[in-house]
């Protein structure tokens, strides 16, 4: 006697399933932030330093950086950024699908004191005496471009344009107002002067007080030498000198290469491994493959929800995973073989089967767990994303594999269809005890 | 209830259903000693071959739309003024080559470096650069976690089971972590930041194996109602065990291995060194549950027992 109910219910159940799988894949898919590794882009570890003797690194310290770089970055406009501090004195930057990574780099590392120095390297002003965020690049009756800064003071630019106009020497060379970037002891205006790719960014020269708030600087600027200038005094000076001591870089080409060949051996992986499910377990190698398809919707789903990243190794540790999750089918589906061989009904084999696998696969996957929490806990980087997967993929399996798969073949045994043909559960007859 | 289901499993006949893994206990012992020795000797002769990330200088991954000669390569960096160690041709057509250079470049160099291999082979190259200190930190970093792991598995082992199981468990576990190590010193493969998660999957998939087995092994013994104390029973237990978990220790492993395989025939080269390693490790995972974890568990408590009773029986002489 075939129930008609737990049928209709197992067929209703996947062609929900299947509905809400078809239309949720689109908006996840798109929505996967990927890291630096498929996308091209780069990573940088700074080891942060004082800037001038006796300043201590603490923890004010580093997150005033970490603000200065998180200004920098959004004038990037790069998507997903992600800055974290290490050790206490290392700032990690991870900049996916940046365009300029040669400007991207000089952005983010340069101090940017800006400093204006007399002929004689004396420090007239600095950069503190500017408005913040009033730096605009505009072009000059050339058409070249120029940034343009405004002054807090108008009144102290006079006296140090009064006072440096009065210099009583050669015009042109002493009255001057050097406009240096990061200006270090043992730079010289004197030194520099004549070189071709001197340290300064320019020389005006002054020849008469100038009482205004409005200050113009002119150079030999490319258009984008003038945009990172001006993008650098207004997100301000870093409060650090940070040295690049590990850094990473991927050319977009090489990581849309990588996802693909990934993909592409991951989607081979996941045919092989229903093949041999089917051919292994017949209708319970069944049940398990459309478990595994509700499996890697839910872990994407879920690895999309908490917005991690996707690595190259995130990728491998989702594969990997569909293996142990498929371990899961196994140990369950191996224990109901068992049973239904030792001559148990279908039904009282479904049941122990399921009830004798389930602290087996607790074991299993708690101390893949472990693994895995260690590894995020300790983790960096493309390291910490496989971990991520790992532990989403090791929670999902006991959805899925264990109460996924035992609902729909619980159905499928309510239903009795399954009596009297244990080979649907890839059992032949005459192993079956009694039968010999 | 379940006292007879213990029969069910001998009913059904398999090829390994008269293997005595007990009897040959020994020689895989000695396999495992010599392999171990074999590492430790590979170890200290070819020593490994750290990439930059345990290490310091720069890796330039070139990459082309036509195959790539080792000259080319050569040529293009020494015209930078660099001294490139002999590049490493890979991908499927021949069109990637990983090149590393002693120094630590800074931005301006990489910077360089990028634009002119971008000229003259037409892809942007990657460029990753470590100082001393950090490829330091990252191999500390990585024995750090290797070790907390383990203790966080013995731990975890001995509540659910016992403790000789655990510290067996954590033994083959070390044995495979070791033989991946062995595999890359003595073919001379590069070892880079990725083998720290790939040892770290070994460890959590075959301590699966081996909690499958040991799980398995409680249950037998529960089932038996007997009190066992010499190796023949306990190992008769393990062996029942072994082989009644060994078509599911096949088939995970197989389903696990597959996609493996795949990745390293077809997946990015970036990642070879990991699958590599997962490759041997899974292999030497199932060896090591089966073969190791299970019959030096047994070795270690029939003596376990057997200093229990001789105590035993000392403290009734006294009395």
């Amino acid at each position: 006697m075939v129930k008609k109910g737990p049928i209709f219910s197992f067929f209703a159940l996947i062609i929900v399933l299947g509905i809400i799988i078809g239309f949720a894949v689109n908006p996840i898919i798109h929505r996967v932030n990927l890291g630096l590794d498929l996308k091209g882009g780069f990573e940088v570890l700074y080891q942060v330093k004082p800037l001038k003797a006796g300043q201590k690194i603490d923890s004010d310290t580093m997150s005033n950086a970490v603000a200065a770089i998180n200004k920098r970055i959004n004038v990037l406009g790069v998507s997903e950024p992600n800055i974290s501090i290490e050790n206490g004195n290392r700032i990690r930057v991870q900049l996916p699908g940046v365009k300029n990574e040669k400007r991207a780099r000089q952005l983010l590392s340069t101090t940017a004191k800006l400093e204006f120095r007399d002929y004689k390297d004396r420090l007239m002003m600095d950069g503190s005496d500017l408005k913040p965020g009033k730096a605009k690049v505009a072009f000059d009756e050339m058409n070249k471009p120029m940034v343009t800064l405004q002054l807090k003071d108008p009144e102290k630019f006079a006296n140090v344009t009064k006072k440096i106009s009065s210099y009583p020497s050669i015009p042109n060379r002493d009255n001057v107002l050097v406009i240096w970037m990061d200006y270090k002891k043992g730079d010289s205006y004197q030194k520099e002067v004549g070189k071709k790719n001197h340290k300064f960014i320019s020389d005006p020269s002054v020849t008469s007080e100038l009482n205004t708030s409005d200050v113009q600087i002119t150079g030999s600027f490319t258009m984008q030498e003038a945009t990172t200038l001006k993008d650098l005094l207004n997100s301000g000076s870093l409060p650090v000198r940070m040295d690049e001591i590990y850094s990473t870089s991927v050319g977009a080409q090489f990581g849309q290469d990588s996802m693909k060949e990934t993909i592409y051996a991951g989607a081979l992986a996941i045919a092989a491994i229903m093949l041999f499910m089917l051919a292994f377990y017949r209708l319970g190698g069944l049940i398990a493959n459309i478990t595994l398809v509700i499996y890697m919707a839910i872990v994407m789903g879920v690895f999309v929800g908490l917005q991690a990243v996707l690595t190259l190794p995130g990728i491998a540790a989702m594969i990997l995973g569909i293996g142990m999750a498929v371990d899961a089918n196994i140990i369950t589906l191996e224990r109901i073989k068992d049973e239904l061989r030792g001559g148990k009904s279908v039904l009282s084999a479904f049941k122990a089967g399921n009830h004798r696998a389930l602290p087996t696969v607790v074991d299993a996957n708690l101390t893949t767990i472990i693994a895995a929490a260690v590894l995020f806990v300790l983790g960096v980087s493309a390291v910490k994303g496989f971990a991520v997967m790992l532990l989403i993929s090791n929670v999902v399996t006991f959805l899925t594999s264990v109460y996924g798969a035992r609902l729909l073949l619980g159905l499928l045994v309510h239903s009795r269809v399954l009596n009297d043909h244990p080979w649907l559960l890839g059992v032949k007859r005459r192993d079956i005890r009694g039968n010999e | 209830m379940e006292m007879n289901d213990k029969m069910n499993y001998k009913h059904y006949n398999k090829f390994y259903d008269h293997f005595d893994f007990m009897k040959y206990r020994n020689v895989f012992f000695t396999l495992s000693a010599v392999l171990i020795l074999l590492g430790i000797v590979s170890l200290f002769v070819f020593k490994l071959n750290l990439g930059i990330d345990f290490s310091s200088g720069t890796r330039v991954d070139v990459q082309s739309n036509q195959p790539i000669s080792i000259e080319k390569v050569d040529q293009a960096f020494r015209a930078m003024h660099y001294d490139p160690e002999r590049p490493v041709i890979s991908g499927t057509h021949k069109n990637i080559a990983t090149v590393r250079i002693n120094k630590e470049l800074n931005q301006h160099q990489i910077a360089a470096v990028k634009s002119k291999i971008k000229d003259q082979f037409g892809i942007e190259p990657n460029v990753s650069t470590v100082s001393p200190q950090v490829g330091r930190d990252l191999a500390k970093n990585g024995i750090f976690a290797l070790i907390l792991a383990s203790i966080g598995i013995i731990i975890y082992v001995w509540i659910r089971f016992e403790f000789l199981q655990g510290l067996t468990a954590v033994l083959a576990l070390i044995h495979d972590a070791f033989f991946i190590v062995t595999v890359f010193s003595l073919f001379h493969i590069e070892v880079d930041i990725l083998i720290i998660p790939a040892i770290l999957t070994i460890v959590g998939y075959s301590i699966n194996d081996t909690i499958v087995t040991f799980d398995r092994v409680r249950e037998n013994l529960k089932l038996s109602r007997r009190r066992l104390s010499t190796i023949e029973e306990i190992g008769e237990i393990v062996n029942l065990s072994i082989r009644e978990t060994l078509t599911r220790s096949i088939n995970t492993v197989l389903t696990v291995l597959l996609p493996v395989i795949l990745l390293m025939i077809f997946g990015s080269e970036s990642i070879r060194t990991f699958t590599l390693a997962l490759f041997v490790g899974l292999i030497t995972g199932v060896y090591s549950s089966i073969c190791i974890a299970c019959p030096l568990w047994a070795v270690m408590k029939v003596r376990y027992l057997d200093r229990r009773k001789k105590k035993r029986t000392v403290q009734t002489q006294a009395e």
